[in-house]
């Protein structure tokens, strides 16, 4: 996957990974011209398009669009399966997700997204497996880690 | 504000968030924003420490406005001072700071660096897993180069949780993918292949993406994974629905491992153990069977998944292309998803059919859906669906459905989108060329393609029709009158007017006899369209006038007084205002019969690769199209005009220019230019047309565009050599002999000779009177030559004469035809003389060139080499290390190799070395000899005659000061002069 984008209906960009170093130059145009394109197709339309060179795979959600750009050789419907599994995991995390759960702890979004997805493949598609990383983390919350002793409680 | 605040609220945080959100405008928000830069600014500056809770809320705040599209200057240190912190939320932020925020600066990657250097240490699998995140998030080639050699460790120590592994795999794929000379696997290959067979589903997921990219780059290396991968895809194929736990999604057992086993098999060839074959074979069939099971779930997702793995299993049945029966089987149940009601079925079927019809085994069974795929064409409501039926259609198209497609699909272009009209105006003329059993319906077809889509009618589609017309002489007169018809159309295409007034100025003749097309009616009809054309097709139609009063002398009167009139001949544009000169001039001072030579038929083109499907090759990139057509190249033997190369073709080949070694790219045609220099197969006209003033350094067949139109048009159109060559000119005096014996050849010819091997271009000769410039240019077997002579002095050198002998045996072997050259000289002045070459088969010495001229009375008398050697009729010859070797040790026989050790005698320098082996006119191959220091080369004498290959090996010795050279060729005495010549080169 080169990268993933959420935005609103509005044209709101709420979350955007990128898995291959780009100008933030380019990533701009690349994201304000990706919004158009998809936000012009009409509900019934398929969920692929051909966009530059490569595979864009999208899903609406509620407001928010949620839009990988695959390669050429990838699945289409792994890709479209990659979102749900996303989804389910933010609804999972936050308890039947919106698009404000995100604005407003956008930082949870990029790590549970990063416990799912590096470098653009998949790390584990289990949900039980991404979802105890996460919450290991939140109860490491303020908990000092420096000494062993600590950090074992709560392994 | 969500209730939701798990983990901790960053309160402040969430209030600035809700701030930007209450923003009514662009500008508020940009206020809002500057002020909090301010406010952080301040505190980041401020003398008072921050605690780390404050350090966080901030560097978190400066991620947002980031994110929102703001710059974000500073705030790095901080994050990087959280990385150390013990607190683990600390930490996490600020590596996302920094994942989010590359910087560059050499300092603070250094403390990032350091930090991620502890963490991957600690033990803490929790940090080892941030650190590895963001090395994979950065990704750069610092980071590889710090971390590369330390991760594989991670990745299969026995001791490793299974969570870090996972991230240890990506990570290490991440870095591969943008360093992989820093990436090296060695001695942990095998236990990394072994992940496959990991108890723990996340890390053979991981593993899986990290194996196949490896693969895909080192297949020996790991082809072990073949075995590996079937047993477990074979395991997880056979599970029920429920075994795998929390890896069964929606009723589908590992969905995603099964994809990724399947797309790991596809970066091999089907398994040589029988057993793993079987096995995998079996797999395939239960994919497949279980894709027509009635579903288990209502849901999206089930299906989804399940179909996701029938696609990919597809896929690798199509890369195979070894089973029939899975081809076809696959062929029919995508079949059923052509009608299926979920659109994105639909386009998957189409697309993955596209491939399936390239296949021998089931391109029959896609046909039998054509109905299907014409009403999807028609019906589809999403334009990217309608795209891919238009390419189903295109790849499915044979001699049998070809015309009841390229009907449909220009049917479907009057209402076609816009974004996709020229692609299908390209296909739709590629499929008429293609399978047009009789061309009077390929020039219907590309007729009405202008007519319907005119706009998107490429220059190449009409340089393409008209090449095709010119070529075949029964088309030419159906050509002339369907052209003519459809001219009368009111309002025409000025595509149209382009084919139109070509067709017509070379086969008006052909409906001449018709009193309703009879020569002033023709012209009149082309001059109607005239004045609402554009310059370059005004130009066009003066260049079809000027052919008119060839054709048919009664219409000079009246082209003439169009040609006198001020419009034209007075006309702003340089081009037509000297087109109308020119054209008025060359009507009313040639004979008839200079006037039908210069105006002759235009000569047939070359057959290559069709320049459209060139063109539709760029526009999808190449590969896209080439498989397909590369597959139909086979299965349509007998094609009418030799669309596609067909691969060991060495006339393909040798269309490609000599002079200047071209890639390989250039082979493909990819050039749209390169298909329609016109070679005309008289010997006396050679390589680009003879009134072409295309500077002989330059490539014969222009490289750019314009090289394209100007090579298409009649040989008139370059107006300047008109002049020059004109009928003024043509029947001066051939030289005149004069009565002394030529010298002989000068003590330090041959060295000059030297030269001139490996380049065309140059000084040949010079003294304190003349200089003698060079400049050829070669194509298969012919040459041409252009040679300049200067005079050095301030007075006329008169009786100018030169001539040129082959003594001996070179007179059989080679064709040397002088041109003659101006008998005076004047003071400073540079006379230019062609030579036309012809090889007619394999030679030795050089042709001499004798000059004589007297200068102040006294008689110079000079004998020189003509620089012609062998190597000058080089064709290029590109092969893999394979066929290469494979060639050289066909020519294994003693009389079949030269082969010479010399000192060097120039400095040992790579590069001018590469350039000297180019000039020498054979393909330098890279990567075939398994010494990179070593030099390889292959190429194929054209001569009249015969061919003769030849394979070169140059092994330089840096510390020796000496190079051993190898030659091979079919022909003993090719290997000897080529060693010989070549020997005095290094």
């Amino acid at each position: 996957m080169r990268f993933m984008l959420l935005f609103s209906r509005q044209g709101k960009l709420r979350l955007q990974k990128w898995y291959t170093a780009t100008a933030e130059r380019d990533k701009k145009k690349m994201v304000r011209e990706l919004m158009q394109v998809v936000l012009a197709r009409k509900p019934k339309m398929c969920s692929f398009l051909e966009w530059r060179d490569l595979k864009i795979v999208y899903k609406r959600y509620a407001s928010l669009y949620f839009c990988c750009a695959v390669e050429e050789q990838d699945n289409e419907l792994i890709t479209l399966e990659v979102i749900h599994r996303f989804v389910e995991l933010l609804d999972k995390y936050f308890g039947s997700v919106c698009e404000l759960d995100i604005i407003f702890n956008f930082e949870k979004a990029y790590f549970i997204l990063d416990e799912f997805l590096m470098g653009g493949e998949i790390q584990d598609t289990s949900k039980k497996g991404v979802l105890k990383a996460i919450e290991q983390a939140d109860l490491l919350q303020e908990v000092d880690v420096s000494s062993p002793k600590s950090f074992f409680l709560f392994k | 504000m969500p209730a939701v605040s798990k983990g901790d609220g960053m309160r402040g945080l969430a209030v600035f968030i809700s701030d930007i959100r209450n923003c009514k405008s662009k500008e508020a928000e940009i206020k809002r924003i500057n002020k909090e830069l301010a406010n952080i600014r301040s505190k980041f500056k401020g003398d008072k420490a921050l605690d780390g809770y404050s350090k966080k809320k901030y560097v978190c705040k400066l991620l947002f406005i980031f994110l929102l599209g703001h710059d974000i200057d500073f705030g790095h240190m901080e994050a990087v001072n959280l990385l150390s912190s013990n607190k683990y939320t600390e930490k996490q932020i600020g590596y996302l700071f920094i994942s989010v925020l590359v910087n560059s600066n050499s300092e603070l990657i250094r403390l990032i660096n350091n930090a991620i250097k502890n963490d991957l240490s600690s033990r803490n699998p929790t940090f080892m897993c941030l650190a590895l995140h963001c090395i994979a998030n950065v990704g750069s080639r610092e980071m590889a180069e710090a971390f590369a050699g330390e991760i594989p460790r991670i990745l299969v120590a026995g001791d490793t949780m299974d969570s870090v592994k996972q991230s240890a795999a990506l990570c290490l794929l991440r870095l591969y993918r943008t360093s992989p000379d820093l990436v090296l696997m060695g001695e942990w290959t095998s236990r990394v292949v072994h992940l496959l067979n990991d108890q723990h589903m996340g890390v053979v997921t991981a593993a899986i993406s990290l194996i196949t990219c490896l693969s895909q780059k080192n297949p020996e290396e790991f082809k072990t994974c073949v075995s590996l991968a079937v047993s477990r895809l074979s395991r997880i194929v056979s599970s029920a629905s429920t075994d795998l736990q929390d890896y069964t999604y929606y009723f589908v057992p590992a969905p995603w491992l099964s994809c990724k086993l399947l797309r790991l098999l596809q970066c091999y060839p089907p398994p040589e153990d029988g057993a793993v074959k079987g096995r995998l074979v079996e797999c395939l069939e239960t994919i497949l069977n279980k894709a027509q099971e009635p579903p288990k779930s209502k849901k999206v997702q089930h299906s989804n998944a399940k179909n996701a793995i029938l696609f990919e299993a597809i896929a690798l049945i199509i890369h195979y292309d070894s089973e029939p029966n899975l081809l076809v089987r696959a062929c029919n149940q995508l079949g059923q998803f052509l009608q299926h009601r979920e659109t994105n079925l639909r386009y998957l079927a189409l697309e993955s059919m596209c491939t399936l019809a390239s296949s021998e085994f089931s391109h029959e069974a896609v046909k039998t859906h054509i109905e299907t795929v014409i009403n999807a064409l028609k019906t589809e409501r999403d334009v990217s669906v309608r795209q891919r039926a238009a390419d189903l259609l295109y790849a499915m198209c044979d001699r049998s459905n070809a015309k009841q497609i390229v009907a449909e699909m220009l049917s479907y272009l009057e209402t076609a989108d816009y974004s996709i009209r020229e692609e299908m105006v390209l296909k739709v003329a590629i499929l008429a060329e293609k399978y047009a059993v009789d061309y009077s319906w390929y020039v219907d077809t590309i007729l009405n393609l202008i007519r319907i889509a005119g706009d998107y009618v490429s220059e190449e589609v009409w340089y393409r029709v008209i090449q095709i017309v010119i070529n075949r002489d029964d088309v030419q007169g159906y050509a002339a009158k369907t052209v003519f018809e459809a001219l009368q159309a009111p309002a025409c295409h000025e595509n149209m007017v382009k084919v139109g007034g070509y067709i017509l100025g070379e086969f008006g003749n052909l409906i001449a006899g018709d009193p309703r097309s009879s020569p002033l009616v023709q012209f009149n009809l082309l001059h109607s369209k005239f004045h609402l054309c554009s310059v370059p097709t005004r130009a066009l139609l003066l260049s079809a006038y000027i052919k008119f009063i060839n054709l048919f002398p009664e219409t000079k009167p009246t082209i003439q007084e169009v040609l006198r009139c001020d419009s034209q001949i007075r006309n702003s544009d340089v081009e037509l205002q000297q087109r109308a000169v020119e054209y008025l001039k060359l009507s009313s001072i040639a004979s008839t019969d200079v006037l039908a030579t210069v105006l002759e038929e235009m000569p047939p083109f070359p057959e290559r690769e069709s320049s459209i499907l060139a063109k539709l090759k760029k526009k999808k990139g190449p590969g896209a199209v080439s498989g397909n057509e590369l597959e139909e190249g086979k299965r349509e033997g007998g094609e009418l005009n030799g669309a596609g190369e067909r691969p060991g073709d060495s006339s393909a080949i040798g269309a490609s220019n000599a002079s200047t070694p071209s890639p390989s790219a250039d082979l493909l045609g990819l050039r749209s230019a390169a298909p329609v220099s016109a070679a005309p197969p008289s010997a006396g006209s050679l390589l680009v047309d003879v009134f072409s003033e295309a500077g002989p350094a330059a490539p014969a067949a222009g490289a750019n565009d314009d090289g394209f139109l100007r090579d298409l048009e009649p040989p008139t159109e370059s107006s300047d050599s008109l002049l020059a060559e004109g009928p003024g000119d043509s029947d001066s005096a051939p030289p005149s002999v004069v009565s002394e014996d030529p010298a002989p050849p000068l003590p330090e010819s041959d060295e000059l000779l030297n030269k001139f091997v490996c380049k065309n271009n140059g000084v040949l000769f010079e003294n304190q009177l003349l200089q003698i410039g060079v400049k050829s240019e070669y194509r298969q077997n012919l040459g041409r030559m252009y040679l300049f002579y200067g005079n050095k002095t301030s007075v006329q050198f008169v009786n100018f004469t030169t001539t040129v002998s082959c003594p001996g045996e070179l007179q059989s072997q080679l064709n040397v035809q002088l041109k003659p050259v101006d008998p005076l000289v004047e003071g400073g002045a540079q006379v230019q003389q062609v030579i036309n070459i012809e090889c007619l088969t394999v030679f030795s010495d050089a042709p001499l060139l004798n000059i004589k001229f007297r200068y102040g009375g006294a008689l110079q008398n000079l004998t020189l080499k003509l620089p012609v050697a062998i190597n000058k009729f080089f064709q290029p010859t590109e092969m893999s290390s394979h066929d290469f070797f494979q060639r050289w040790k066909q020519l294994s026989q003693p009389q079949q190799e030269a082969q010479k050790i010399f000192k060097a005698n120039h400095a040992m320098d790579t590069e001018v070395l590469k350039a000297k082996l180019l000039g020498l006119g054979t393909a330098l191959l890279e990567k075939v000899d398994p010494n990179p220091d070593n030099f390889v080369c292959a190429g194929v004498i054209q001569t009249k005659a015969q061919q003769v290959g030849c394979l070169l090996r140059l092994e330089p010795n840096a510390q020796a000061q000496m190079y051993r050279l190898t030659l091979r060729s079919s022909k003993d005495t090719v290997a000897k002069r080529l060693c010989e010549l070549l020997a005095e080169q290094f």
